[in-house]
């Protein structure tokens, strides 16, 4: 028996006996039509308020499109843009997204790919380690973004307790919030606790898929577990190593929620006293909601878009690079 | 020495270096949670002292007495709107997206790998970067500030389809499909009483996956709903901790309860995440 002999396509399939015509219209129709109807609805939903939402962006960023004084609305050509180019609150912002999104992105995946290396062993209890490591995943980043607000405090903060523990800080505590440099860090952190242990998953599920005579033949060179690691274990996960390093790269240089919230006014948007960690999404919000300049908001998210598409061809290329090397 | 080292590391067994690398990694993971309760539990005096206390206070009850009478932060609303919106996005995308992935995966028609392609390439787009033309969408609509603006864009959701898809061109044989639209069932017949029993396990993923997503949601949500009285529970928490003078024994009273039915989520169904995030991973 043949594999083409068990699959007929649905056009050829036997019909019921004796079939009367308004039946076999019916089959036809089934055929013929269901298979649209029942992918319909993911692309109309998605359309309507995912794609088009991208496109009409284009147009509302060359309008004047102001939420306080709808009558002013028009058209402002490339006046947006220009308006962009010169805004030294822009360009700090860049300046934060990046600086925010290397601290966190590097340490993020290193030490994901560490604990999936810890995990990609026979061990006792195994699902309880991997359930376990997924609990900053699941937090919502609004909430566990206030307890670390509470831990990099100024007075009386966790952090500063550990710091004045070896002995630094004692006549001033640091002010987390208050230069770009410890706020960075602060945000970092969070940032890297919630996605660690989701990004060591997505590795582990790749180690796991490594066949083992791999390591077999490579025994025979003496590679230590390090060397294993590095030598043979990261090229051959290295798909899954850039596909990580591309979702982080969307989502580190859209983030929100962690600088939105460890401002001591998170309503105010403003990313610190001196926009020290506002980054470009925060800026977003900032400009089109508190500013309420609609256009200009939209003309800052296509430099974002921008910024994304560069960052992620960069560091794609980067990855493979490194993979292709070893 | 070699003996060690020529066997994969999945055979390997754990050392107790493994095991101490791994209890750090997961009390670093879970002390946030857990300093969350503690502080949530305490008294001002007790948030503020040096060294911190790690133990649990008895103020709990008070704390989150203050969080739910709170003016103009509407936190019980708040809770209620979030399981609202946060089911009916978890239903909708199983239901859509568990149809279109069976289509896709047992069924033939005129460009379907072209559509399937298009899937796949709305995986990638940043959605946030839509959020102004959104809110004017919406506004159009006359949706801002309700419950709807939140819901709709997360009625379907790509990665939805793809896994959908992935699952039912494994679990679905092509033969028990074909012999029952043989005995003349329809396609729908067909999805209903073959497809959905054998894809019970990719619905609970799929299902956990949206839920914990839909919950923990807070720009878009933020920027429809800010400043009206039907907050999302993140919405609120972020009134909550807004203003000149924050009382944090009560703002991590309210964090806490929003995380909760969330740590149920994975004591409950925490096997299930586990595996579809790995197995998003490998098919990816």
């Amino acid at each position: 028996m043949s594999l083409t002999q068990l699959r007929p396509s649905p056009q050829h399939a036997a019909p019921p006996p004796k079939p009367n015509r308004a039946k076999l219209w019916l089959y036809r129709f089934d055929t013929k039509a269901t298979p649209y109807i029942f992918i319909a609805p993911f692309f109309i939903i998605f359309t309507i308020f995912g794609l088009f939402p991208i496109i009409f962006n284009a147009i509302v960023s060359l309008r004047t499109w102001r939420l306080d004084d709808p009558d002013k609305d028009g058209w402002a050509g490339f006046d947006n843009f220009s308006k962009l180019l010169s805004d030294s609150d822009f360009w700090n912002a860049l300046y934060n997204t990046i600086g925010i999104f290397i601290l966190s992105t590097v340490p993020q995946l290193l030490l994901a790919l560490i604990l999936a290396n810890l995990l990609n062993r026979k061990l006792s209890g195994q699902t309880f380690w991997r359930i376990g490591i997924l609990l900053p995943y699941l937090t919502p980043v609004v909430a566990s973004t206030l307890v670390f607000a509470v831990f990099f405090a100024r007075d009386s903060g966790m952090a500063n307790w550990f710091l004045s523990l070896v002995g630094y800080g004692q006549e001033q505590p640091l002010d987390w919030r208050a230069d770009k440099w410890s706020s960075w860090i602060a945000i970092a952190t969070m940032v890297n606790w919630k996605w660690i242990g989701y990004n060591a998953l997505l590795y582990l599920s790749a180690m796991q898929a490594i066949p083992k005579d791999v390591y077999e033949a490579a025994a025979v060179d003496g590679a230590g577990p390090w060397r294993q690691l590095w030598r043979i274990t990261v090229p051959m996960i290295q798909p899954v190593v850039v596909f990580t390093v591309i979702l982080s790269t969307i989502g580190g240089l859209q983030l929100f929620n962690e600088p939105m919230m460890f401002d001591e006014n998170p309503q105010s948007a403003s990313g610190g006293s001196a926009h020290q960690f506002q980054t470009i999404a925060v800026m977003i919000y900032k400009v089109g909601w508190k500013d309420l300049n609609l256009g200009y908001a939209a003309a800052i998210s296509w430099a974002l878009f921008l910024l994304i598409l560069i960052v992620a061809a960069i560091n794609a290329t980067l990855t493979k690079r490194i993979g292709g090397d070893r | 020495m070699t003996t060690f080292v020529n066997r994969a590391p999945q055979d390997t067994r754990g050392s107790w270096k493994t095991y101490l690398g791994l209890v750090l990694i997961l009390l670093f993971s879970a002390f946030p949670v857990y300093w969350m309760l503690v502080i949530a539990t305490s008294t001002d005096a007790a948030v503020t002292q040096i060294p911190p206390s790690v133990i649990p206070g008895g103020e709990l009850m008070n704390n989150l007495r203050e969080v739910f009478t709170m003016n103009e932060v509407y936190f019980t609303a708040s809770l209620i709107n979030s399981f609202i919106v946060s089911s009916v996005i978890t239903a909708s995308t199983l239901f859509f997206c568990s149809l279109a992935g069976f289509a896709f995966a047992k069924l033939r028609f005129p460009a379907r790998n072209a559509l399937m392609f298009v899937v796949i390439l709305t995986l990638t787009v940043p959605n946030q970067l839509g959020v102004v033309a959104l809110y004017i969408l919406m506004g159009k609509l006359g949706w801002n500030g309700t419950l709807l603006a939140v819901i709709a864009p997360g009625l379907v959701s790509a990665f939805g389809v793809f896994y959908m898809r992935q699952f039912i061109a494994h679990a679905v044989p092509d033969e028990l499909v074909e012999s029952a639209r043989i005995d003349g069932a329809m396609t729908m017949r067909v999805y209903w009483s073959i497809v959905l029993p054998a894809i019970r396990p990719a619905l609970a993923v799929l299902g956990l996956l949206t839920f914990v997503m839909a919950w923990n949601d807070f720009q878009w949500p933020l920027i429809t709903l800010n400043g009206t009285e039907f907050p999302t529970s993140m919405v609120a928490l972020s009134d909550l901790a807004s203003g000149n003078y924050v009382i944090y024994r009560r703002v991590l009273a309210g964090a806490f309860v929003a995380t909760v039915p969330l740590i149920v989520l994975l004591l409950v169904g925490g096997r299930q995440i586990v595996r579809g995030i790995m197995e998003g991973a490998v098919k990816s």
